[in-house]
């Protein structure tokens, strides 16, 4: 008969195998490979622009405008002549430049911002929650159509106008994470290690608490895609001729009864990269969540 | 004839459904608690003494269901039973005590108007009688100065307070079984001694039957006449609690009472038990105590051992129970 | 007791928290109103080198307000805590900090669940210098064995350990910048009871084998008499009796002890206790009773107990307690391992 140790050799070598428990790869998420293939796609058709787009996006025709779809214009033309098709690829550049770029700099700025706050705390905390609440008093819209409209149309001014409204969700979110973070006896067992703030908040709280900023940075793509859109609408936004989906929606307009498609489709493709953004946040917020294991 | 139980679980499996087939957590567990009787399940964490508790109340969490067995109460069979039947139980027949009581109480009402809530529903009770007979169960529960305590919210309370409340609320109705989950986990000692010398009172008045679910093999010892002991989900030994605690027939039992400290052995090495409890996800067909046990042979990993009398009222679920504590069956 | 024994000596030392707002106090119509919480009221206690002293209480009795205090993550209000016979700056530097860690209750909350086990003790490592860069993965494997864990926990995240082995890489952490100090704030009352024993045995050898002295906070009497040297009883911000850990069990000299040993749910029949051992609960830090803290709730309280407020008094060789009566107290009966034995 074997000894208790020999008979449990086998169980243990097994058991070690199995101990780590695996984590869900992120190829079985669902929502996230929806999002990656449908903004995959986009991002694509945006940089490949030049290659795939069939005719100059600008280069007006007078004497071919308003054609119904063919197979030499599918999606036809409008007013000006333009390929609508043409228009509709370029415009995944401005759209998507814009929407990407414009979550960046509320993102870091209000994040450090709210960090500051949440960790120190104090009058430091009171004066930014302050600026905070009064920002979050107008709403998105209003704030951004009012500050494009005083600061003039135009890429950097759509850029600097989204930041100064939206730095504050980010601040209030990581803000409240940090709150919560800082009580962790982690929290405090860095700072028994002899950290310093700066490193206990970089290290040891940051990557803890800007997955809910990521994930809402997600959400705000989507936001920040429709304010341009909105504006390019309101004729506020990127300066014609340059190809817009907002604008695109707004020519196309007065046409809807009889082309329908050159308003509808940049409208459908909006909201087919809103649909995949938010593909995307969902898709993220399930791989950051520190305890995935299943 | 006996008379039947008060309480008899039998075969009890309780699943979770996961997307490939279901994970079994608790694993044909069966007890009967006689009318008056003290029943104590202890376990470590994950053992399923409180999945096995919450099944009889009830209360399983949203993804837990009953697989098979049989839950009967006073002869009527509980699983499957017509929803508003059951919940017409909870309360004057089975109430429920849990460890943490400020979860289980409202936040926005106050204690004594929550304590008479049961009385009115189901005992027909005018508010002002209810409410007369809530101060009088807070009085009976030893909180002091109880007609003032019962305008409180439950925030304004001591955790010991709560627990009061909570003892209060589930004797309010006089039901013949009650659930504890763990109700002194989250006390002090001196408070944890005065609550279960009260839950102990309060049976033995009014005649009702207590299961008792926790992990500190003292508590259960001060508390409960009879007892299983619980092991990855499945019963691995039962008996009366003063001849398990004196002379444990499994190598599990036996691990636990040596790795607990006793208070009057104090010079005692505690020995802890090697190893993790095994994966519920990946059940082998094996002993699930075999990968800790310091006894194990070849055959614990052949098959799972069921429980089997060792000796009148007692039952071991080990194949060697008898070689291990050198008893002759008789 | 010569003062080179002890490596931590706290004196006189009190922690008083403001609640409430302190503008609308002032005018406030009740001046009376107490929003000054006492959490500790001038505690006296050394930590002797190489020992483990138990610091016990019920919730509220100020014991986990002085393990902070001892750390340096709260500052006291009063008081000086002496390390090593220098007292402890308000502000302490890393070196100092270094000296004296703690290892917390939840296992779960006290590792950074986005850091892997080796970047938390090379972290630590580097920054005090401790071993030179090459080495740190040999120091931290090191580490790993000394508190019964593999080099494969490594690269693990804490959400891959169990709470009893979360509780052993909490214990490596906090050991990695070689203290002699440890705090351990109820360290196994999160833990299942099988694991508990392997914890306890850990603290027991790192004393043995570093010659760490730890200041073990605990609610568990039982596990305070398996593993503690010495006691110190804690009620109300006070600490009301102190003494080695068989002398206390076996002769209290405070009523709040007796109180507090029989309530300990025993494990034998024989041993069980009976009877209401003590009524009512802890009044509150907020209006600490008058003379005695203890004597709204003491059965031996007399009307001198309401008029002085004892201190802690040596009543034997290596025995203190807080009560004018601890000589008169009956002799202590509760100790069944003593009818065992006879």
């Amino acid at each position: 008969m074997s000894t208790p140790t020999a008979i449990l050799a086998g169980f243990q070598a097994k058991r070690r195998a199995t101990r780590s428990r695996t984590l869900k790869p992120w190829y079985k998420n669902g929502s996230l490979v929806a999002g990656m293939i449908i903004v995959g796609a986009l991002v694509l058709m945006a940089i490949l622009a030049p290659i795939i787009a069939p005719y100059d996006p600008i280069q007006q025709n007078l004497t071919n405008t308003l054609q119904a779809p063919s197979t030499s214009h599918l999606l036809g033309t409008d007013k000006y002549g333009r390929d609508v098709l043409s228009r509709l690829i370029w415009g995944a550049r401005v759209n998507l430049r814009i929407g990407f770029l414009a979550v960046l700099i509320p993102f870091v700025f209000g994040s450090i911002l709210g960090g500051l706050a949440g960790y120190f705390g104090g009058w430091l905390d009171a004066i930014v929650m302050r600026v905070v609440d009064v920002f979050f008093a107008f709403p998105f819209y209003v704030m951004v159509i009012v500050l494009v409209f005083i600061l003039g149309s135009g890429e950097a001014s759509i850029y600097l106008a989204i930041a100064a409204v939206s730095w504050v969700s980010y601040a209030k979110i990581v803000r409240g994470e940090v709150i919560v973070a800082k009580k962790q006896d982690y929290v405090v067992g860095a700072r028994l290690g002899g950290m310093s703030h700066g490193r206990v908040l970089v290290r040891h709280i940051g990557p803890n608490v800007l997955s809910q900023a990521i994930i809402y940075g997600m959400s705000d793509i989507v936001m920040d895609i429709m304010a341009v859109v909105t504006l390019g609408y309101l004729g506020l936004g990127i300066a014609p001729p340059t190809a817009e989906w907002g604008s695109m929606i707004l020519d196309g307009q007065e046409f809807i009864t009889t082309l329908w498609q050159q308003a509808t489709i940049p409208g459908l493709i909006v909201v087919v990269t809103s649909l995949g953004v938010s593909f995307l946040g969902d898709g993220l917020s399930d791989l950051l969540s520190p305890d995935r294991r299943k | 004839m006996t008379e039947s139980p008060l309480l008899s679980v039998t075969d009890l499996v309780l699943g979770v459904k996961r997307s490939k087939g279901s994970t079994v957590i608790v694993d044909g567990v069966s007890f009967d608690v006689a009318t008056g009787n003290r029943f104590g399940i202890v376990g470590e964490s994950g053992s399923g003494k409180s999945m096995s508790l919450r099944a009889i109340a009830n209360l399983l969490p949203a993804g837990v269901n009953v697989m098979s067995g049989s839950i009967k109460y006073n002869g009527e069979e509980l699983v499957g039973m017509n929803r508003v039947k059951r919940r017409r139980l909870m309360g004057p027949e089975i109430a429920m005590i849990f460890q943490e009581p400020m979860t289980a109480l409202n936040p926005v009402m106050r204690v004594g108007d929550q304590i008479a809530e049961g009385p009115r529903r189901y005992l027909g009770l005018s508010r002002k009688a209810a409410m007369e007979l809530a101060v009088s169960m807070m009085a009976r529960t030893g909180i002091p100065d109880p007609a003032k305590r019962a305008l409180a919210y439950p925030h304004q309370l001591s955790g010991g307070l709560r627990q009061r409340i909570m003892i209060a609320m589930a004797i309010s109705c006089r039901p013949k079984l009650i659930l504890c989950d763990e109700p002194t986990t989250a006390l002090d000692v001196t408070v944890q001694h005065q609550v279960l010398r009260l839950l102990e009172e309060l049976c033995d008045d009014f005649g009702a039957s207590l299961v008792f679910v926790t992990h500190d093999l003292a508590v259960v010892n001060q508390t409960c006449r009879d007892l299983a002991v619980m092991y990855a989900g499945r019963m691995v030994e039962t008996g009366a609690v003063k001849d398990v605690f004196r002379d444990p027939r499994h190598p599990y039992t036996k691990g636990l009472l040596d790795s607990a400290p006793d208070f009057d052995q104090p010079g005692r090495a505690l020995v802890p038990i090697p190893g993790f409890p095994p994966n519920l996800a990946h059940r082998e067909n094996a002993c699930s105590f075999a990968p800790r046990c310091p006894f194990v042979q070849e055959r614990c990993l052949e098959g799972a051992p069921v429980l089997e009398r060792v000796e009148d009222g007692r039952e071991s679920a080990c194949f060697f129970s008898d070689e291990i504590f050198k008893k002759v069956r008789v | 007791m010569s003062p080179d024994t002890s490596i931590l000596r706290v004196s006189n030392v009190t922690k008083t928290y403001h609640l409430g707002n302190a503008l609308l106090e002032k005018f406030s119509k009740n001046p009376e109103s107490n929003s000054a919480l006492t959490a500790l009221d001038g505690i006296d206690l050394q930590l002797r080198k190489g020992e483990i002293l138990a610091l016990v209480g019920e919730s509220g009795s100020g014991k986990s307000t002085l393990a902070k205090i001892l750390v340096g993550s709260v500052a006291a209000s009063t008081g000086e805590i002496q390390y090593q016979g220098s007292p402890m700056p308000a502000r302490r530097g890393k070196d100092v900090t270094r000296r004296i860690q703690m290892v917390f209750q939840d296992p779960y909350s006290s590792l950074n669940p986005r850091m892997s086990v080796g970047a938390v003790l090379s972290e630590l490592l580097l920054l005090h210098k401790i071993v030179p860069r090459r080495e740190v993965r040999a120091e931290s494997i090191r580490l790993l064995n000394r508190v019964g864990m593999e080099e494969d926990a490594l690269d693990a995240y804490p959400s891959q350990f169990s709470g009893g082995q979360r509780q052993r890489i909490a214990i490596a952490r906090a050991l990695a910048v070689r203290p002699d100090v440890l705090i351990a704030d109820e360290p196994v009352s999160a833990l299942d009871v099988s694991v508990q024993a392997t914890i306890l045995e850990l603290f027991t050898t790192l004393r043995d084998e570093l010659g760490l002295s730890i200041l073990f906070v605990a609610h568990n009497l039982a596990v305070v008499q398996h593993l503690s040297q010495r006691v110190a009883v804690m009620y109300l911000g006070r600490i009301v009796e102190v003494a080695d850990t068989a002398e206390i069990f076996s002769n209290p000299r405070h009523p709040y002890t007796r109180a507090l040993i029989e309530s300990i749910p025993r494990m034998t029949a024989e041993g069980a206790n009976d009877g209401i051992v003590l009524e009512g609960e802890p009044p509150s830090p907020f209006n600490i009773p008058a003379g005695c803290r203890f004597n709204p709730r003491c059965s031996f309280a007399q009307v001198a107990c309401t008029l002085t407020d004892p201190a802690l008094m040596p009543v034997g060789p290596t025995h203190e307690s807080a009560c004018i009566r601890a000589d008169e107290l009956p002799i202590f009966s509760s100790i069944p391992i003593h009818q065992e034995e006879l």
